[in-house]
């Protein structure tokens, strides 16, 4: 993962003086983000043409439903990437997490909602936990460690369910109502969490200092150890709420299909990295906004329930979604070569 | 997110059954045609001996399409309790993710191991042929349940259901729950899945029928295995047809979906839904009185009467010609059919009285 | 560079303790440990027909291993090489079917593994885009193109003696002659890595590549070509899959590209590139196929292998570093003079 490590830092973000380079920086990541919006609206309106049913109030609620797991996923994966890792075990810890969900309202069908919520944000947390502590501590690259508990919490799981599935009726009907209902204003309460998730972690990110260190560490490491950044125990904290959110995808997961299985959740690490690079998150590091991974999710959820009533064959849907992420990338090369042009402009001016 | 790319092509049996179904009267690939397959090139069973004893210690090893698999979790229970019977020996081994590699790495152990018998679910009827031929000749007899591979690589297939009889009860069920006249949907998996496919054929030709002359099949619908594609189609249908009757889907994950549109929606009870589902997935639906009755055959059954089918093979009381019978246990005796196939029986119907006593 | 005798004394000794330190060195100790284990005490083990099933599992991942080493020493990773080894032998199947001879539907089928490289290679060093996510792209677009060539058919005709063919053995040896093929190719992939220019540049490269450009290396070409090699290597693993389970498909290897990326990186090879070389991987894929067919004979599920697997992953980065740490925590005592 070291491609850019000697490459210029044209996309760093450095709050918290709002310099020219970090202006235009913004301004970029604004123009990105709006790429993505744009394309997404372009989708919705070229199938809502195709077929009015497409934004009827059940469709909308079962996209809304449909993108929130993954924006609450893409939102966590946001934070580590923006510090230039990457966490792969995800997918195995929704599995893990959404199945221990299932046993543990099976076993006390009684226990409120936000003990269900708490049990699995915590039991995410300590695996993430784990996962940065090995990242942080050991100062090994996180693509090998959370490649080696993507493994691990995937076996935990199997040798846990051992071939039982938790089924639908077997769970309270009030958690599953959580699960497909909607809330306020129609829209599901599924939704409302991601977007809470989505705020909460966008004003850490931009409000808070140690949110900013992050977008530091992940432009330039060393830098930022020097400037006096506790790098291990931020990565450590990045690597542990990614955790704690993946348990609450994972509560949510359970609470959406109610059939679970240790299958539940496999793949889905490459989907999640896959919208946070649709969304402008640079892999590298140090660019990006959790808004943007956010639409970036939308709009992978979009494309899965779009191209079917566009009628396009559905063995084609695979190979779109990998031109959209190459698509991607590369607006995000084009939009930073400019940056790095405007701002030689710039400094040249100065000099 | 449903079930959006990755996943989708990553864990492509997370939804239990739907490929099962997909997958279970396939039969070979696409051929070329002008270029034979290694074709039967060994019958490793000689004669039969309808007298034979069944062999005690028969080292039995069933090694579904994945292991952890709910479904097959419930058909080699079966299987172990016939073997149990038997008083041999029974093993379940395979991969956690359903692919046919990894199962050909499984029958080589089997191989080497020596066991008597595997029975097993192909996940790629051509694929696994190789390593189940080299089985054969160490000695072991093949019995295939669920998904059938090429006829010339196994010994005896144990068919769950034919297409026929599962088109058959499905019509059966629709038309007692309508009252025999109106409107009727079918709410299938994808467009091209050929089981799908065959079993509508059969039911439009089933409706042809002067007993079922009043009803009208008026849509088919597609889900496409996939929960919030088919919870949509549901809706879909419901607001287009509004005299709409019944609703038939032959696929679990849209049996399961269409059920959950109708028990939250004013057409509960009123518009009869029936399909292929598992007790698991429709108990709920059942109870509230959205459905009153579906169908699908029974694991267990399923994996029991491969078990007493391999044990009768590896004995010699069979050496999978058509015609030859073997007792199985609790189920009765059974007759080999052409192509070497037994067929396990009519579908099981579900309602509210007996669906407690199913646990897939 | 040490020149007089007592230096080269010295350098020797340091060179004996790095091997016998080196991660090859204990992953073949564990290798050697794990077969002698399941030798004397799983039933079975100790036959011939063990070599061919092995090596036969062995020789896809080791050819995709291969190629996937380089890429990864310049400080790279390919993700896509399963994808296309699935559109490998998707195509493969297809072309068959059309009514193409084999051999001319192979060399076609190579070419194509070539082209699909050279897409990625162009992104990653023409674009200077990062091939982490260019890779998950390509591997998303070639395993998508994988279904649209063959949609969800199989295509499973081949000629008998081409199937045959493909897990033939050497006489009674238990040898695939499969493996023939591909322990030429990593020799040569081996030879060239450790001992030609172009290896050096690759790990000049991987360790800094500004320094390498100084010194005149072309960084984008070279990395480039590193990338079609892991095209060309996942096209032949497609098509050995391909005869192996005579079925071709489009989701052949759906998934194996993190068994692939876990035994180059079990096998030693730095992910920040300029690190590894192809022994250890070699070492590192023999022995995951060795503990996957001892852990089956002796009844163990797929999840014990798996932990395993994470396990040994983690602890290969994990320990290296941790007893680095120590070392440089317990040095400053130790040593009389002052650290260099």
């Amino acid at each position: 993962m070291s491609a850019t490590r000697t490459e210029p830092r044209e996309s760093a973000m450095e709050p918290p003086e709002p310099t020219g380079k970090t202006r235009a920086a913004r301004h970029v990541t604004v123009v990105r983000e709006l790429g993505v919006v744009a394309v997404l609206v372009l989708l919705v309106a070229v199938t809502f043409a195709t077929n009015s049913r497409f934004l009827s109030e059940q469709s909308v609620r079962d996209l809304l439903l449909g993108a929130a797991i993954l924006v609450v996923l893409a939102a966590g994966q946001t934070l580590v990437i923006i510090t230039r890792n990457v966490d792969l075990s995800v997918g195995s810890l929704v599995g893990l997490i959404a199945f221990g969900t299932g046993k543990l309202l099976v076993e006390y069908p009684g226990a409120p909602l936000v003990v269900a919520i708490s049990v699995g944000m915590l039991a995410g947390a300590a695996f993430g936990a784990l996962n940065g502590a090995l990242v942080a501590l050991a100062k090994v690259p996180a693509l090998v460690i959370t490649l080696g508990t993507l493994y691990i919490y995937r076996s935990i799981d199997h040798l846990w369910a051992s071939g039982q599935q938790i089924n639908a009726a077997d769970m309270p009907p009030g958690f599953l109502d959580f699960g497909r209902s909607a809330g306020v204003l129609g829209i599901p309460w599924l939704a409302w969490i991601a977007l809470v998730v989505v705020i909460i972690a966008s004003f850490a990110l931009h409000s808070f200092r140690s949110g900013r260190e992050l977008y530091a560490i992940g432009s330039d490491p060393d830098a930022a150890r020097l400037s006096g950044i506790p790098i291990g125990r931020r990565v450590f904290a990045v690597f542990a709420i990614n955790g704690a959110l993946a348990g609450l995808a994972g509560v949510l997961y359970a609470a959406r299909y109610g059939t679970l299985d240790a299958t539940v959740g496999t793949g889905l690490e490459l989907e999640v990295v896959a919208a946070v690079v649709i969304g402008g998150v640079a892999i590298f590091g140090g660019s990006g906004t959790v808004y943007g991974a956010a639409v970036g999710a939308i709009l992978l959820t979009t494309i899965d329930s779009a191209l079917p009533v566009l009628h396009v064959d559905p063995f084609w849907q695979l190979a779109f979604v990998g031109l959209l992420i190459l698509a991607a990338i590369g607006l995000d090369r084009l939009l930073s070569v400019r940056l790095t042009k405007r701002m030689k402009g710039r400094s040249a001016h100065a000099v | 997110m449903t079930r959006s790319k990755f996943r989708r092509l990553a864990s492509g049996l997370a939804a239990v059954l739907a490929l099962t179904l997909t997958a279970a009267a396939c039969g070979g690939g696409t051929t070329r045609g002008d270029d034979e397959g290694p074709g039967d090139t060994q019958d490793s069973v000689g004669e039969a001996d309808p007298n034979a004893e069944i062999q005690e210690g028969l080292h039995i090893s069933f090694l579904p399409k994945q292991i952890n698999n709910p479904y097959f979790t419930v058909a080699d229970g079966g299987g172990e309790q016939a073997v149990g019977e038997l008083a041999g020996e029974y093993e379940e081994v395979g991969p956690s993710e359903a692919s046919a590699s990894s199962q050909v790495s499984y029958i080589n152990t089997l191989t080497q191991q020596g066991v008597d018998a595997i029975v097993t679910s192909a996940n790629d009827p051509n694929a696994i042929c190789g390593a189940l031929d080299q089985a054969r000749s160490a000695g072991a007899v093949v019995v295939t349940y669920d998904s059938d591979t090429d006829p010339a690589c196994r010994d005896l297939f144990v068919n769950q259901a034919t297409a026929e009889g599962i088109a058959k009860i499905q019509i059966e069920l629709i038309s007692e729950q309508i009252g025999g006249s109106g409107q009727i949907a079918i709410l299938s998996a994808t467009p091209n899945a050929t089981n799908q496919n065959a079993w509508i054929d059969l039911m439009k030709q089933e409706l042809e029928k002067p007993e079922y002359a009043d009803i009208e099949l008026v849509e088919v619908a597609y889900g496409n295995d996939d929960d919030e594609d088919s919870f949509q189609e549901t809706q879909g249908l419901l607001s287009s047809y509004p005299d709409l009757a019944g609703i038939i889907s032959p696929t679990t994950v849209g049996i399961a979906a269409a059920a959950r549109y109708l028990s939250g929606s004013d057409y509960k009870g009123k518009v009869a839904l029936t399909g292929l589902g598992t007790p698991n997935q429709m108990r709920e639906f059942v109870k509230d009185g959205t459905v009153e009755s579906f169908a699908l055959w029974d694991p267990e059954a399923l994996g029991y009467l491969a078990a007493y089918a391999a044990a009768a093979l590896a004995s010699g009381q069979i050496n999978g010609e058509a015609g030859q019978t073997f007792e199985a246990g609790d189920l009765g005796e059974y007759t080999i059919g052409d192509g070497g196939v037994v067929v396990l029986g009519p579908p099981t119907v579900f309602d509210r009285d007996n669906i407690d006593d199913f646990d897939f | 560079m040490p020149s007089d005798a007592g230096s080269i004394a010295a350098a020797r000794r340091s060179v004996l303790r790095s091997v016998a330190g080196s991660w090859d060195f204990v992953l073949l100790v564990i290798l050697a440990a794990v077969l002698f284990g399941a030798i004397g005490w799983i039933d079975n083990f100790a036959e011939t027909i063990t070599v061919t099933f092995l090596l036969l599992d062995v020789i896809p991942i080791a050819l995709m291993a291969t190629a996937l080493t380089l890429v990864i020493v310049t400080g790279e990773i390919d993700l896509s090489v399963a994808s296309i080894l699935g559109l490998t032998s998707a195509v493969l199947g297809q072309l068959w079917l059309s009514g193409f001879p084999l051999e001319i539907a192979i060399a076609l089928c190579v070419l194509l593994g070539a082209v699909l490289g050279a897409v990625n290679g162009l992104f990653v060093a023409g674009l200077g885009l990062p091939s982490l996510a260019v890779t998950i792209g390509t591997l998303a677009l070639y395993r998508g193109l994988a279904y649209v060539v063959l949609g969800d058919r199989a295509v499973a005709d081949f000629p008998f003696e081409w199937t045959t063919r493909a897990i033939s053995t050497i006489g009674d040896t238990g040898i695939p002659v499969a493996v023939l093929p591909v322990i030429g190719l990593a020799l040569l992939f081996g030879v060239t890595l450790h001992a030609t220019p172009i290896g050096r540049a690759l790990y000049a490269i991987g360790n800094n590549a500004d320094t390498a450009r100084f010194s005149g290396i072309s960084v984008s070409w070279t990395k480039f070509w590193t990338f079609v090699a892991s095209g060309v290597m996942s096209s032949l693993a497609g098509i050995f899959w391909t005869f192996r389970y005579a079925s071709a498909r489009a989701d052949n290897g759906l998934g194996l590209e993190l068994a692939v990326v876990a035994a180059v990186l079990l096998g030693g090879v730095s992910i920040f590139g300029g690190r590894g070389n192809l022994i250890g991987v070699l070492a590192a894929v023999v022995l995951l196929a060795t503990l996957q067919r001892t852990l089956q004979l002796a009844s163990a599920t797929d999840e014990v292998l798996n932990l395993v697997i994470g396990s040994l992953l983690i602890l290969s980065v994990v320990v290296p570093n941790v007893v680095q740490m120590l070392r440089q925590r317990i040095r400053p005592t130790v040593l009389e003079g002052p650290t260099p």
